[in-house]
């Protein structure tokens, strides 16, 4: 038995973790359906197309963080200072509007500002590999936000209102229904999940997040591909930069406080989990309508958002506690049967 | 396989009976605080002396009041007094508590509202700017779009209902201060920070009140700056006391800072040659407040955040009824007589470019009420 266990083992673990996976977008999808049901029982304003789309709008800014987070926490590796560069960035963002530059210039630096925070995070990771990505990114969080703040103080910067399209990246309508965030979203969520699922470079991001070691003896670019993914991170920062002070019309140094927490929450709720190697792209996406809309269908009939915070800790608890009730089970009876 | 699935129904039960459990929780929230002021369910009262037999301010619309935070308190009392009037007088009153006090939060709680169909909004603001599209879009939609406490910018709001008006509070606390040096002597202010906006032009309010000649035996020694800090509050009382042994008022317009002056004079044993008034948190202060010489403070001041909601929920009803716009010079007379000149209101300019309409002069706590306050906020 110890001869073939090697090669059993993983391939039985390759296959029990597959396993494992389908049933867990399978209750993700249980769980999105009874939250519907339940929020249209609730309330008759919830089956509405309209205030749907509404309510996406305001969950999807965020969760275009959860996009490269899937990334980052596939490989392992985690980014808590990405409430603090979406911060950055939209401040730069108000600060050279108002300077006088042109608003689409204007959006171009905020994604250059997120990008370099991303590589700032990216570079750090690389050249010092024995620290903690946590460790780096809470320093460079706190790095993040303390300039956000030395620029503007207490103070807001805005007027974006006046130009008309960039307040229409998160407040337009296509057709008056579909909001053109919506379809961005769309858009980015099918290219990362392509990515993840069908590329080899997502191949190669769950041979890193399973194994750095073994990945780098077989030839993956680990260091690249950090830096690529802490960059690409950084990017959508950016992005969601440009959205949230599309949506405040303004921006302010406390802008997206406690958007990492939310975007790694959506992730781990939808099996992305932060051991690294683990996850589907497509779960994590599942989460983050499941938890918008929770929110949305609680909203509608004026829970307190206490209770709701409840709610969505209670649901984390089970996303990460779930799999590992199951997987040590799973294993005893593979044991006992091959004993 | 039987253990997973049945791990799966578990989870699913849980979930759900968690859910409709805290689905049940709004319908049933008739928890009637008992608020130490008279409810204002005087409808059809002799305060507006019309022959109009119905109240302009019966309703049967929804409400929505967005406040900053959930679990803050000083809010919860303001919600409290709103959705006291709305339901009152006919209507349905909805709160909403964002998260966090953040801008984003309210968005999304905007959001909840206008998809409820809501006639009116009445909203705290955690930023002046960042509502503007938000509130627009729902002022688009026809929702009638107030704020209270704090301010959103003049393009978001048709008027605002503001507790503290700066000649208001100038006027009160001089007068106060008056009162308790016996007309004479010298005082001192102890503010927040130097660059804090409210206090600064409350404090260019009094001294223009000062220009009476009534005001004329008072000598303001200085004003010391806190910056709302305990330690450094302490330590400007201290200063204080040093630079004028023979001070009999300190004024501070700041509830951190009332509270410090309050320990220290409370530890010096200075209870009763200097004495304290100004703006605080009755709970804070409440050891602190008394007529004889053990306690530094007579009485203060700050507004009554029952009152601050009562009268939001009148104008929010006043502008879906059609009996006030929120122009500026627009005069109304609200069923309540305990709220401004006997409920009447004029609507003022106010400094951003926008409407308001001031409550009143501050609430004094005295020592009389300070015990039932106390507990409140």
């Amino acid at each position: 038995m110890a001869g073939k266990s090697g090669r059993t083992i993983i391939a039985e673990e390759k296959f029990s973790l597959k396993k494992l996976l389908v049933r867990w977008e399978t209750f993700l999808v249980i769980i999105f359906i009874l939250v519907n049901i339940m929020n249209s029982n609730i309330s008759d304003k919830y089956l509405s197309v309209p205030g749907l789309f509404n309510a996406t709008n305001s969950f999807l800014s965020i969760a275009f963080l959860t996009l490269p987070m899937c990334f980052v926490l596939l490989i392992g590796e985690i980014d808590i200072s990405v409430g603090a560069q979406v911060a950055l960035s939209a401040v730069l963002l108000g600060i050279s509007f108002n300077a006088g530059v042109p608003m689409w210039l204007a959006v171009i630096i905020a994604l250059a500002v997120g990008v370099l925070c991303g590589f700032l995070n990216g570079i750090i990771a690389i050249k010092f590999t024995e620290l903690n990505p946590m460790i780096i990114t809470l320093g460079t969080q706190i790095l993040f936000r303390g300039i956000a703040e030395m620029i503007l103080k207490d103070q807001s910067t805005g007027g974006f209102t006046s130009v008309k399209w960039f307040s229409n990246l998160y407040w337009g309508k296509i057709g008056g229904v579909v909001p053109v965030m919506f379809v961005i979203f769309v858009i980015c969520a099918v290219i990362f999940g392509v990515v993840m699922h069908k590329s080899t470079f997502g191949r190669r991001m769950y041979a890193v997040g399973s194994n750095k070691l073994a990945a780098k003896y077989s030839g993956i670019n680990v260091p690249g591909m950090r830096l690529t993914i802490y960059t690409l991170t950084g990017l959508f920062c950016g992005v969601c930069a440009v959205f949230a002070s599309s949506q405040m019309g303004s921006a302010r140094p406390n802008v997206g406080a406690g958007y990492e927490l939310d975007a790694i929450g959506m992730c781990v709720l939808g099996g992305v989990l932060t051991d690294g190697g683990k996850g589907n792209f497509i779960g994590a996406m599942i989460s983050v309508f499941l938890l918008g809309l929770l929110k949305y269908g609680l909203g509608l009939v004026n829970v307190s958002s206490n209770i709701m915070l409840v709610v969505k800790g209670a649901l984390l608890i089970f996303a990460v506690m779930i799999p590992h009730l199951n997987l040590g089970r799973f294993f005893k009876k593979k044991a006992v049967k091959t004993a | 396989m039987k253990k997973k699935l049945l791990s799966v129904m578990l989870c699913i039960t849980l979930t759900a009976s968690m859910l409709v459990g805290c689905s049940g929780k709004p319908s049933s929230n008739g928890t009637t605080d008992t608020t130490p002021t008279k409810p204002a369910e005087t409808n059809t009262d002799n305060g507006s002396g019309d022959a109009g037999s119905a109240d302009p301010y019966a309703t049967d619309g929804t409400y929505a009041i967005i406040v900053k935070s959930a679990g803050n308190p000083y809010n919860k009392k303001e919600s409290d007094g709103y959705k006291q009037v709305i339901e009152a007088q006919g209507g349905t009153c909805v709160i909403q508590e964002p998260e966090s006090a953040t801008a984003e939060d309210q968005i999304t709680c905007i959001n909840n509202v206008v998809s409820q169909g809501v006639d009116a909004i009445a909203i705290a603001a955690n930023d002046t700017d960042a509502l503007e599209p938000a509130l627009k879009q729902a002022m688009d939609q026809g929702i009638h779009v107030m704020s209270l406490d704090s301010a959103v910018n003049a393009n978001s709001r048709e008027v605002f209902v503001n507790q503290a008006g700066t000649r208001e509070i100038a006027q009160t606390l001089m007068d106060a201060i008056l009162d308790i040096s016996g007309g004479e002597g010298n005082w001192a202010i102890l503010s927040a920070a130097s660059t804090a906006t409210n206090q600064n032009a409350w404090i260019d309010g009094m001294k223009e009140v000062m220009q009476d000649s009534k005001y004329s035996k008072l000598n303001l020694i200085g004003v010391y700056y806190g910056d709302d800090q305990y330690q450094a509050s302490v330590d400007q009382t201290a200063a204080i006391l040093t630079d004028d042994p023979n001070v009999k008022v300190i004024c501070a317009p700041t509830t951190v800072g009332i509270m410090a002056a309050a320990k220290v004079l409370q530890d010096e044993g200075l209870t009763g040659k200097v004495k304290l008034t100004g703006l605080g948190l009755p709970s804070e202060m409440a050891d602190y407040i008394g007529a004889d010489d053990a306690h530094s403070c007579p009485y203060m001041y700050l507004w009554n955040p029952i009152q601050l909601g009562n009268l939001a929920a009148y104008v929010s009803i006043g502008l879906v009824n059609g009996v006030i716009t929120g122009a500026a010079g627009e005069t109304f007379t609200v069923p309540d007589t305990t709220l401004g000149d006997n409920g009447s209101y004029t609507i003022k300019e106010a400094a951003d470019g926008g409407t308001e309409i001031i409550l009143g002069a501050p609430f004094a706590f005295t020592p009389e009420n300070i015990a039932e306050w106390s507990a409140v906020y």
